[in-house]
């Protein structure tokens, strides 16, 4: 990996050198790839992707599984399948990052499965940060998540910046007493175009899920959110979605929640609308300038 | 020094505030008082520069201000603290002691400044300044920012509301405070008797006009003013 590499894997790794067990996948290839005791990662044929292994009783295992594409107009499609198996707990830090130099377009579709047996729990790190021409740094991720009795997951995903255009997929299917929580952060500015869509079936008794979206969308973006949830059993879930709109952003939210058993708990918020005058004018009382003001709200907002 | 020349505002044209003339000076600190609705926040929004008075002006240290922006007046050292703060989706109570004091406080001192109004470090400093934070414990935050920021005038509004009564003594002791009145103009905007004991001077406000000033080291002054207001009341209620 030269410099430039090295720095947008940063960008997406929370500014964490990979340790553990890690795979480093750079331009449709890995590159580097580490494994121990408890997690197992196998590559499948011909570059497709990974099969992640993770040991019953894990106490706690850091996985690293960044991708980067720096040379423009690739197409990556990368399936990841996560085991993760009874009781193990593990923290998940993945994402892509991509540098561009010319108008060609680079393009990256992960498909992340993850099965996650009885008790397990995870946490799963996706970022995704573009960098360089316009227009030509997409990003399709699809994430399918499939909890077992007592298994616990939880999402966090940030699109950081120089994402062109993304339709970003979540599936999930919970069983008893299993928890998913997804918190989504997204900013786009100049004419950025983000579908997020969030399909999620609570099918065990006391399954629950909870999603927050938090958005910015400056310049001529467009944003859109739609979550379907199903309650099919006694369960809860909660649903919010929140954006700051400026300029001559657009900002779509169409949550649906349907409940198909009588214990089914099910909310829905959404609020979208400019920074409030009052937050701005309160940071200029303590000497930050307008502007200042506001990029203060965003990064708070979205941090 | 602030000084207010023949400050009017007019909104709706409903006067707020009708021809006030005021010198307030360094090292004292005032006390406004008056019915609701009298025009106290109003006036403070207009030294901050948050309301546009519709005539008259604003001297700081004998210098116009009445046309700066909200941000050049705070950085030329005007601070007030809201009636009622403002919430944020996002900041936290550390990220907004941190702009009020112009610098980013280390844990310990962070944890000293949210102690000085009772707020436990451990349990505050990374909660964020929204809905969930109850009517007091806004105030709370609201009040430490603004006295631990620096300023020339320094500008309370109703620090009293919501907050509690032991937390309330402590908030008059700090009041007291000679190192805490120094070197600045200190206005207190309050309904609260036990305060007006500790200013330099009562301002009282009725109908967007002052209707009396009770001067300090008369101290049957100050209590014949508290009755004054006391009666005035009364007789309305
Ligand atoms: N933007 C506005 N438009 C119309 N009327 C306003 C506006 N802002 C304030 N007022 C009115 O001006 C008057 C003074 O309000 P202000 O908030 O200054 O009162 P106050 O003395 O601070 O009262 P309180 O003791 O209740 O805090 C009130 O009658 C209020 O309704
Ligand atoms: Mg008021």
């Amino acid at each position: 990996m030269n410099n430039d590499e090295e720095k947008i894997l940063l960008k997406i790794t929370d500014n964490k050198k990979p340790t553990g067990a890690f795979n480093i996948r750079l331009n449709k290839k890995s590159v580097k790839k580490q494994i121990t005791d408890n997690v197992n990662i196998i590559s499948k044929a011909e570059n497709k992707g990974l099969d992640i292994i993770i040991k019953e009783d894990t106490p706690l295992e850091f996985i690293y599984l960044p991708v980067i594409l720096s040379e423009s107009g690739l197409t990556d499609i990368v399936y990841n399948d996560f085991y993760i198996h009874k009781n193990a707990k593990v923290y998940i830090i993945a994402g892509c990052a991509i540098k561009t130099n010319s108008n060609k377009k680079s393009t990256h579709n992960g498909i992340h499965r993850f099965f996650v047996d009885e008790g397990a729990n995870v946490t799963y790190i996706e970022n995704h940060y573009g960098e360089g021409h316009n227009h030509s740094k997409i990003f399709n991720p699809t994430t399918e998540v499939y909890l077992k009795n007592n298994a616990s997951m939880e999402i966090k995903t940030t699109q950081i910046e120089g994402v062109d255009n993304s339709i970003r997929i979540t599936k999930a299917e919970i069983g008893k007493n299993a928890t998913l929580t997804i918190n989504e952060k997204i900013l786009t500015n100049k004419d950025n175009y983000t579908e997020s869509q969030f399909e999620v079936n609570l099918n065990g008794e006391n399954s629950s899920c909870q999603i927050t979206s938090r958005a910015c969308a400056t310049d001529t973006s467009t944003q859109i959110f739609k979550s379907n949830v199903n309650g099919n059993n006694k369960s809860f879930a909660h649903i919010e979605c929140d954006a700051i709109i400026k300029d001559q952003a657009k900002v779509t939210s169409i949550p649906a929640v349907n409940a198909n058993h009588s214990e089914a708990n099910l909310t829905h918020e959404a609020s979208i609308g400019k920074i409030a005058k009052d937050e701005i004018e309160k940071l200029m009382t303590l000497g930050l300038t307008e502007i200042e003001a506001e990029q203060k709200i965003i990064d708070g907002f979205l941090k | 020094m602030l000084k207010l020349n023949n400050i009017s505002y007019i909104i709706d044209n409903k006067t707020i505030l009708n021809n006030i003339n005021l010198t307030l000076e360094d090292n004292k600190t005032y006390i406004i008082t008056g019915p609701n609705g009298s025009g106290k926040s109003t006036l403070a929004k207009i030294i901050m520069g948050i309301n546009k008075p519709t005539s008259g002006t604003i001297l700081l240290n004998n210098e116009d201000v009445t046309n700066n922006s909200i941000t050049i007046r705070a950085q030329k050292g005007i601070s007030y603290g809201y009636q009622s703060p403002v919430k944020f989706k996002g900041l936290t109570i550390a990220d907004i002691i941190n702009i009020s004091t112009n610098k980013i406080n280390s844990n310990e001192e962070l944890s000293t400044i949210l102690a000085s109004v009772g707020l436990n470090y451990d349990e505050y400093s990374n909660r964020e300044l929204n809905d969930k934070l109850s009517g007091g414990e806004m105030k709370r935050i609201e009040i430490a920012g603004i006295i631990n920021r620096p300023s020339k005038i320094t500008i309370l509004d109703e620090p009293e509301a919501g907050i509690d009564l032991w937390s309330f003594n402590d908030l008059v002791e700090l009041f007291s405070n000679p190192k805490f009145k120094k070197n600045k103009t200190t206005i207190i905007i309050s309904h609260q008797q036990k305060l007006f004991k500790i200013a330099d001077e009562i301002i009282l406000l009725k109908n967007g006009k002052i209707e009396k000033i009770c001067n300090n080291g008369n101290y049957q002054d100050l209590l014949n003013c508290h009755n004054y207001c006391c009666q005035k009341r009364c007789k309305h209620e």
